[in-house]
């Protein structure tokens, strides 16, 4: 079922191309015969095809890399959050995705996420600091369904496509809008050479038609973007609904998401339509226009709220023909034909129990400090001290709770000088025979008690806990190894 | 001319043949790949169990029943043998960790315990992904099914010895009721 999906997606993708091709090709020749009535109109198509072939080129390669990039999106694995990574699998499971998507944390506060990815088989979801410190777990599932669905559809591959195609389209109207008055005097000129160059009205009715049409081709162009882009969204969310089986999880954190006004800084009019909600949107604008990329939030949200029966894309397409009081499809109708009911899951119980705010947002701009490679350090006393990575290394820093001088591990300061493999002075005076120290490596140490305990790090060096330590980590002062600390096992209560 | 349609008959039927054939063998080793995925699972679960009695035998003291019960069901699902006996246990064993889970709520000590909270996630996760993997197997079993016991492809099936295979059912109703009863208590 979801097989016809996709190759809709395909029909629709290949009818898009067409369109914006014949688009593209009939505004690079009349530019090109405006220029020179004679060969311009060949030369013309050739340049703009060659613009789209180059942008198409330089996407293939790189496209993902460049977005993630422009984004501010960093990579993270299973072991700086464990949750998100979990459900980013779950759903890859779920969705049957041949390959597991890499997943990004974005550093910012606005809640949102977007995935991007050519193929299923390389692709990636990324996730803003804001939404992981807002959505509890089903929340999250929800929205990552949302993301690994635009993947499963090819919705990716399609809006891809059409972006380099609006972005040639766009990039020769302007182009051509800024110096068609340079033409006149130009093409006079090439009249009086020869007699081959046509009437002087066929000439001013190519430059009225190319202005006209320079002008008008964007626009077109960007409509059909958004109208496919709006109702990709739908699909996606349908998809989702069918994943998770929770309506609940989407509905409610569209709501949470669109309840925050903070603008998202690493979005514009090139990566909004990959986002779950539009970025770019005021809270105040008219929510459903021709001009957006997203359909109306509120709409989005009730329709999830429609479905109390079912899980399965019917029940989606007949909550979305409720709402809008006509049968208007959706999801193709083969797609509807061998859709089976599913039933709606319970709600994941320990998320009854939300952790505390505060708590949560400072969990996640730790996590922003293990992403950007700060280094941690517990002192003896427990506080936890966060260090920059300017920070110079192989140096002693004072706790600002008991005034202990820290020695911050060279190994820790240096992970790139690690990561290739450059002997730093401290792992050089290690033993030979012990493991180089790598960020992932966590040994672990089981307290005893309650009072002071001494125990050796495996490089040798003795640590020493205080009664008052309080820490999960502790960092081994010479090698920069992780001891994990296990806090004694309770004698009753 | 009679005789080359003569020749060309058995050709064909050989050529459909082997088609089918290749077909019932594509759909059963979907069948098997989607049960690994169930199987990577259900072990994922196994052995995260003991950790988390480990953890929590530390705060609850006077929870021994409940312990047992999900240790009990955990060797249980360790051993059974078949699809069908496996679908049972698993969903046993699904059961006394809801019940398991619902005790612990009475324990904030443990629910602030970060081995405990991490190890919590886990195995949210894992049933997730037994659920959803679940639904693939299914599926896939259904294709299967329906493959080699309707005509003609069931010629094919029976002369070649494809069996069918076992659906991977949990009983829902069960494993959703056993949590409100404790409840109720």
């Amino acid at each position: 079922m979801m097989w016809e999906l996709i190759r809709q997606n395909r029909r629709k993708s290949m009818w898009l191309f067409v369109i914006m091709a014949t688009l593209l090709v009939i505004l690079g020749y009349l530019v090109g015969s405006v220029f020179d009535p004679d060969r311009g109109g060949v030369l013309g198509i050739v340049i703009a095809v060659g613009i789209f072939l180059f942008l198409t080129l330089v996407t293939l390669h790189s496209g993902d890399e460049i977005l993630l990039k422009v984004s501010g999106a960093k990579e993270v694995g299973k072991d700086l959050h464990p949750r998100l990574y979990n459900v980013v699998e779950e759903m890859k499971i779920a969705a049957n995705l041949e390959a597991m998507p890499r997943v990004f944390i974005i550093d910012e506060p606005a809640p949102n996420a977007f995935a991007i990815g050519l193929s299923p088989k390389k692709s990636a979801v990324a996730v803003t600091a804001g939404l992981l410190e807002r959505l509890n777990r089903d929340e999250l599932q929800g929205v990552v369904a949302h993301e690994i669905s635009h993947i499963m559809n090819r919705d990716s591959q399609l809006m891809t496509v059409a972006g380099i195609m609006l972005g040639s389209i766009v990039l020769i109207s302007q182009a051509f809008l800024r110096s068609w008055w340079l033409v006149p005097s130009g093409s006079r000129r090439y009249r009086t050479k020869g007699p081959s160059g046509g009437s002087p009205q066929l000439q001013l009715v190519m430059i009225g038609l190319a202005i006209l049409l320079a002008i008008l081709a964007p626009i077109f162009a960007n409509l059909l973007y958004l109208a496919i882009s709006r109702k990709r969204e739908f699909l996606a969310d349908a998809s989702a609904v069918r994943l998770t089986r929770y309506p609940e999880g989407l509905a409610s954190a569209l709501e949470k998401i669109s309840s925050v006004d903070i603008k998202l800084e690493a979005a514009n009019k090139v990566t909004a339509p990959m986002f779950i909600i539009n970025p770019l949107m005021k809270q105040g604008a008219k929510l459903s226009d021709l001009s957006s990329t997203h359909p109306p939030i509120k709409e989005r949200i009730k329709i999830l709220r429609f479905m109390t029966r079912g899980a399965d894309l019917a029940t989606y397409q007949k909550a979305y023909s409720r709402l809008r009081g006509k049968p208007m499809a959706i999801i193709p109708p083969s797609g509807l034909r061998k859709s089976k009911r599913i039933d709606i899951r319970e709600a994941t119980p320990a998320d009854e129990a939300p952790k505390s705010n505060k708590k949560t947002a400072r969990d996640v701009m730790d996590l922003m400090r293990a992403v950007n490679d700060y280094a941690f350090i517990v002192c003896m006393c427990g506080l936890k001290m966060k260090l920059p990575p300017e920070m110079p290394s192989d140096s002693t820093i004072a706790c600002p709770r008991c005034g202990r001088g820290n020695r911050i591990p060279v190994a820790e300061m240096a992970p790139l000088a690690a990561m290739v493999g450059a002997a730093v002075s401290d792992q050089a005076s290690a033993p030979a025979d012990a493991p180089a120290p790598t960020r992932s490596r966590v040994l672990e140490y089981q307290r005893k008690g309650t009072g002071w305990e001494t125990f050796a790090c495996e490089c040798g060096r003795l640590m020493q806990l205080s009664p008052a330590f309080g820490g999960r980590l502790l960092r081994c002062r010479d090698c920069g190894r992780k001891v994990k600390i296990i806090p004694p096992q309770r004698e009753g209560k | 001319m009679i005789g080359w349609i003569i020749l060309a008959i058995p050709v064909a039927l050989v050529i459909w043949g082997v088609g089918i054939y290749n077909a019932l063998v594509r759909l059963r080793n979907g069948v098997k790949n989607a049960w690994s995925q169930i199987d990577v699972q259900l072990k994922r679960r196994h052995d995260l169990i003991p950790n988390l009695v480990e953890t929590a035998k530390g705060y609850m003291k006077h929870e021994r029943e409940t312990f047992e019960e999900v240790t009990k069901a955990r060797s249980r699902a360790m051993d059974a043998g078949t699809v069908g006996e496996k679908a049972q246990a698993e969903s046993g064993l699904s059961g006394a960790l809801g019940r398991f889970m619902l005790v612990v709520e009475n324990y904030p000590e443990l629910q602030a315990n970060q081995n405990f909270l991490a190890l919590q996630e886990e195995l949210t996760s894992t049933e997730n992904r037994i659920a959803y993997s679940r639904q693939g197997y299914n599926d896939q079993v259904y294709f299967f099914n329906n493959k080699i016991q309707m005509f003609p492809s069931n010629i094919i099936a029976n002369t070649f010895n494809f069996q069918k295979e076992e659906f991977f059912e949990i009983e829902d109703v069960a494993q959703r009721e056993a949590p409100k009863v404790s409840f109720t208590q």
